[in-house]
């Protein structure tokens, strides 16, 4: 009696181990995937980005989590896992943010980190993700540096550079508005504003090299007030103002410039102009040429995931999606798309050098279209992007002549510095 | 001459604007020796409370005209309350302390009330635009200017001749005078230098509201547009001489002047010749042009 009651106990003991491990099992593939996810939450560039990148990653990450994101990406987690999320914000400057950096991979032990709307922090951030070995996704910074003055293992970047931006702008200028004599730009002064205009400048001079420079302005960034300036663009006669003003410089530059003519005077080229359609479009002038970095927002493809996306974005923020909040999103189903290329239908979790080596080189659709990780040895996407004009019908907000640029029309080959691709630019006319 | 004359009326109208917004700075330190680190966030909060109110009194359908009003009534309503709660709340225990530990109690006070304007009013941007175009415009040698621009350099002359005023022609401002010149025998002669210190911080924050409200309709109101006024006041006071009334008014109509001629001459150097000016101007009179002399006390 007494052995059988032993038996008994050893028998409820080996059941009870063996219903335990296939649950351990079931537990261990459900063990969720960890991303830092780094933008700026606080400062001048919240409002404008970092928020609607911020709302961007939480509608995406929780529909991938419920598994209600259409195809491609309909199946739930990332490779079964669900994804969870630790926001930091990207506010305080490059040192804070390499230590936030460190914090996130050491301290936090995420899997992969998301982040980076600074280009000054992606700058610093680069050597340090291949430093510590972490699977890193810029998701918005354009400056086209990181991959062609470096390569990066742990590294890439989902986003076209802002060369891009520059170069379709000028290509835009130059289908659609004839006799362009004398141009003016209005540019922050750092390291984007200086970048955008020696992209356009140099786009402008190969596709007509009779074009005058009028006058370039750097102001400061956060300046708020541009009387002087817009007076002497004004004074400049330019027949156009290039301008890569982003947030409130960019809303005070329309505010300011509108009512004293800027606009009508000269055809106004914003190739960050679409964050400031949604607060001020009915302010934005006719005529004024707008960019969304990319094919975003009112320049998305009719898909069933961008129908998708703005939908939920919508539906819960009441404002339609801006470009980073598209950018943020790309990001996600990026890594969402090299995770479960590398796991390959199988049921564990891919390594981080397999999801790399999956990662490079990848084609994956975004809800601002297809997105190829072609440059920087495939660490760096190259995507399309369009441009349009301006044109209230009453008192709606929508644009005309609306033109697209495929990736290998307004960005250098892998291998080529965008700086020598623009001067070989008009063989390739 | 067009170029000229453009400089001159940019020039004047940033000096307005920077005059407007440094009055309430060197008042404060003329009479209390604080160099405020907080006026750029009571600058924020003024443009925040006229950005909120105006938008509040435009979408109820009521006169567009008097949201100038409402403008200024948001500056005095922030400064009413922001005034004494930073002297009375703060301040207060600070005085006889070192004018270093003062700037790092008001930059503590900067960046609490940069988070609280986060809490209020969120990162997304504001608007109050209908009273800079409502006025209409003036045309000057082909240059378009909205009339709301000289509203401004109005506004910064009246403030500066009504400061002088009350400083120099009324019973209130002669004893703020004894207590600018020494606390120690105005306190011995029976003046309430507490109540002094709080209407004179009180009114340095109402300056700077005003400053923020009159801006608010020429930018979008957003998180750290106190940031960059700071410095650029701190540049003006410094070469006017801290505390000085005229050397604000001097120092602004330069700084403005200065960067209005660079921008339209030479715009590389537009960000460097603001500091160029106040290096020179410390180098000739290191105290600022209007400093006055300090008496040694034994």
């Amino acid at each position: 009696m007494k052995s059988s009651l032993w038996q008994c106990t050893w028998l409820a003991a080996i059941a009870a181990a063996l219903a335990w491990i296939p649950s351990t099992a079931a537990a261990e593939d459900a063990k969720p995937f960890r991303v830092g996810i780094v933008t700026f939450l606080s400062g001048a560039a919240a409002g404008p980005f970092g928020v609607p990148a911020r709302n961007g990653a939480e509608v995406v990450v929780e529909a991938i989590n419920a598994g209600t994101v259409v195809a491609p990406y309909a199946s739930k987690g990332i490779g079964g896992a669900p994804l969870e999320i630790v926001f930091v914000d990207e506010a305080g400057g490059t040192t804070k943010q390499v230590t936030e950096y460190r914090n996130l991979v050491q301290q936090k032990n995420v899997d992969a980190v998301i982040g980076y709307i600074s280009s000054g922090d992606c700058l610093a951030i680069a050597p340090v993700a291949d430093e510590l070995k972490k699977l890193t996704v810029f998701f918005d910074c354009g400056t086209p540096r990181i991959f062609e003055d470096a390569s990066y293992k742990y590294l890439f970047r989902t986003g076209a550079t802002a060369t891009m931006d520059n170069v379709a702008a000028a290509l835009y200028l130059h289908q659609h508005k004839k006799n362009i004599r004398k141009i003016a730009g209005i540019n922050q002064n750092y390291a984007w504003g200086q970048d955008s205009w020696n992209d356009f400048v140099a786009t402008m001079k190969v596709l007509d090299p009779n074009v005058q420079i009028a006058t370039s302005q750097m102001p400061k960034l956060l300046a708020g007030q541009y009387g002087a300036e817009i007076s002497a663009i004004l004074s400049a006669d330019a027949d156009v103002v290039h301008s890569s003003f982003w947030g409130g410089d960019l809303d005070a530059l329309i505010l300011q410039g509108a009512p004293r003519g800027l606009f009508k005077k000269s055809t106004v080229v914003l190739t960050a102009g679409e964050t400031a359609v949604q607060k001020l479009g009915g302010q934005i002038p006719d005529g004024t040429i707008i960019g969304a970095r990319g094919p975003f927002d009112m320049f998305a493809p009719d898909t069933e995931l961008n129908r998708w996306f703005r939908k939920v974005y919508t539906d819960r923020y009441n404002v339609p999606p801006s470009y980073p909040s598209y950018k943020m999103a790309q990001a996600i189903f990026g890594l969402k798309a090299a995770y479960e290329k590398a796991q390959a239908g199988a049921k564990a979790s891919p390594s981080q050098e397999q999801i790399i080596a999956a990662f490079e080189h990848l084609t994956f659709e975004g809800p601002g279209g297809k997105v190829t990780m072609g440059l920087g040895k495939g660490h760096q996407a190259v995507q399309g992007t369009a441009y349009g004009t301006v044109k209230h019908v009453g008192d709606k907000f929508t644009l005309s002549d609306v033109a697209t640029y495929p990736a290998d029309r307004v960005t250098p080959p892998d291998g080529v510095k965008s700086e020598d691709w623009i001067k070989g630019l008009k063989a390739a006319k | 001459m067009r170029e000229l004359l453009a400089v001159v009326i940019d020039g004047a109208i940033y000096a307005s604007w920077l005059f407007v917004v440094a009055i309430g700075l060197t008042l404060i330190y003329g009479v209390m020796k604080i160099l405020n680190m907080a006026h750029g966030s009571l600058y924020a909060l003024g443009a925040y409370a006229a950005a909120s109110l105006g938008g509040a009194w435009l979408a109820g359908g009521h006169s567009p005209y008097a949201s100038y009003a409402i403008l200024v009534l948001a500056a005095l309503i922030v400064g009413l309350i922001a005034g004494p709660l930073l002297e009375r709340g703060l301040l207060r225990f600070m005085y006889g302390k070192d004018e270093i530990v003062l700037l790092l109690v008001t930059y503590a006070v900067f960046l609490i009330l940069e988070d609280v304007i986060k809490l209020i009013w969120g990162v997304d941007p504001y608007f109050i635009a209908q009273p800079y175009g409502m006025l209409g415009n003036l045309d000057f040698a082909g240059l378009t200017y909205p009339v709301y621009s000289f509203v401004l350099i109005a506004v910064a002359i009246f403030t500066g001749i009504g400061v002088a005023w009350v400083l120099q022609r009324t019973r209130p401002g002669k004893l703020l005078l004894v207590v600018i010149h020494d606390r120690e025998v105005s306190l011995a002669m029976g003046i309430n230098v507490s109540l002094f210190y709080l209407a004179t911080f009180t009114a340095g924050a109402m300056l700077a509201a005003i400053g923020g409200a009159l801006t608010a309709p020429t930018v979008s109101v957003v998180p750290g547009m106190g940031v960059e006024v700071i410095v650029l006041a701190f540049a003006v006071v410094v070469i006017g001489g801290l505390g000085s009334l005229p050397g604000a008014a001097l120092g602004a109509l330069i700084v403005g002047l200065v960067r209005s001629a660079a921008v339209h001459y030479l715009p590389q150097v537009e960000l460097f010749s603001i500091y160029l000016v106040m290096a020179l101007v410390l180098v000739v009179r290191p105290k600022g042009l209007f400093a006055g002399f300090e008496a040694r006390k034994i």
